[in-house]
């Protein structure tokens, strides 16, 4: 039987409350919201929390908001909650996408965009998106908030920019004109974490590529970018060519480990496809919302 | 800790460690083995009990987290003598072999049909997909999905309201 080592309870009332809660506790302390992630780690005594903080009563942690330039996501939206909003699907298809294939519809249910940031898995499809989108996280300790860019939100596996006494609080993906992303992922099985994964933005301006983020997942680069691609397809005229060109530069930039989810060789093929395949998508979507 | 739980429409107090997970209270703190408890991992969904409504991985929820909401497990299922039309389906059309992913299945069917009464294969599919029938018996679970939604088993609402009794007046009732 799994069960995890004891533990003290708290449930928190309101973000100012588990803040008060966190206080003092130093590592020892962890948030919990689904619990998807961290219970799991906790049976394998991966991690070994002394007190564990229910933010679930936290409901202003819970939303999803048009805010003008700006999209701004609670850190306790639930992965359901982004897959049906259409808000979501509207702005940002790529979210819309990657929910699609993260997890199953009853993880889906309890699991949070805040607490798969956190976990900061290198597998993680919503990190991906993320940085794809150059987005940024708020969060909040008791002396206020401060807002950072993904790249610096990034520390590693496992490992991010939230200390231990703060708690990440909301996501804000900037709007631009001419927008379309989409995302493409590759699992042994239904529900898994990807082999590999891309997910693009593009921002289209007079038929030209304006700018664009392109994203990998669980193919080990340290922010997540695929820069040389980006570089190669900023200011250009999409085309197929342009499309495998990029592909070919985010697989040579990459590097991916073999283990038990498929050997480098096959992850740096699923990449240069992946990132083809959803580049592409995402320029067509941007065509699309323009016309529509 | 005191958990307090609201569980098939009864309120239950039980003494127990913040770590219980909601698969172990439900199983040996109230005798309600009917909610199994297989992976632990949040793989299988064996464990699959409904929160206000919504299915979720028992194994993966403390007793705790779930103070203040309903829980309807498959025992709830049933009101009055009368199965519900998810039940009767399972019944109907084949829908388990050894029976381990029943409980879960029903549930999630339950909740399908409360949200879409007229589910497709394709919807059901989705929604089961995350539960694992180890005997591979899916087409005859989605089968019987259907037999329930194609007698109108939509929009029920399973299970009375929270607290409409305490685990103590039921027991008086039992008597």
């Amino acid at each position: 039987m799994q069960v995890p080592a004891p533990f003290e309870y708290a449930r928190a009332t309101s973000l100012e409350h588990a803040l008060e809660l966190l206080a003092g506790h130093g590592e020892d302390a962890r948030i919990i919201a689904g619990g998807h992630s961290l219970l799991p780690m906790m049976k394998l005594r991966l991690v070994r929390p002394e007190l564990v903080i229910d933010i679930n009563d936290c409901a202003d942690l819970d939303h999803i908001v048009e805010d003008g330039d700006t999209l701004r996501i609670g850190a306790l939206t639930r992965h359901a909650a982004l897959l049906a909003s259409d808000t979501i699907a509207r702005l940002v298809p790529m979210i819309t996408d990657a929910e699609r294939v993260i997890a199953d519809p009853v993880v889906r249910n309890r699991g949070t965009i805040g607490g798969s940031l956190c976990q900061a898995d290198p597998g993680e499809d919503l990190s991906t998106v993320c940085d794809a989108m150059s987005s940024t996280v708020v969060i909040r300790g008791r002396d206020g908030e401060r807002t950072v860019p993904m790249g610096d939100f990034h520390r590693g596996p496992y490992e991010t920019a939230v200390e231990p006494d703060e708690i990440l609080t909301e996501i804000r993906i900037p709007l631009r004109p001419g927008a379309g992303s989409a995302y493409e992922k590759v699992e042994r099985r239904v529900g898994d974490w990807a082999i590999a994964a891309a997910g693009v933005a593009v921002w289209m301006r007079n038929g030209t590529i304006d700018d664009v983020g392109i994203g990998l997942t669980a193919v080990g680069l340290d922010d997540g970018l695929a820069t040389a691609a980006q570089d190669a397809v900023r200011g250009r005229e999409p085309d197929e060519d342009l499309y495998a060109e990029a592909g070919k530069l985010a697989a040579e930039q990459c590097d991916p480990v073999d283990d038990q989810r498929g050997s480098a060789t096959y992850k740096r093929h699923l990449t240069a496809e992946l990132t083809t395949r959803a580049l592409r998508r995402a320029v067509e979507r941007a065509r699309a919302a323009r016309t529509a | 800790m005191d958990v307090t739980l609201s569980v098939n429409g009864i309120e239950y107090q039980r003494d127990v460690e913040p770590r219980m997970l909601l698969v172990h209270f439900l199983r040996d703190e109230l005798g309600l083995t009917g909610t199994h408890w297989g992976c632990d991992t949040s793989n299988c969904g064996t464990c699959v009990v409904l929160i206000d409504g919504e299915p979720v991985k028992s194994c993966t929820t403390l007793a705790a987290m779930t103070v203040g909401h309903d829980v309807l497990t498959v025992e709830g299922l049933e009101q009055d003598g009368r199965l519900d039309p998810v039940q009767q389906g399972f019944m109907e059309e084949h829908g388990l072999q050894c029976g381990f992913c029943t409980p879960g299945m029903m549930l999630t069917a339950r909740a399908l049909l409360d949200a879409n009464p007229d589910p497709s294969t394709d919807e059901i599919r989705e929604a089961i997909s995350g539960q694992l029938c180890r005997c591979t018996g899916y087409a005859t679970i989605v089968r019987s999905i259907r037999w329930a939604a194609e007698r109108g088993a939509g929009g029920n609402g399973a299970g009375p309201a929270a607290g409409d009794r305490t685990e103590a007046q039921e027991q008086e009732v039992g008597s």
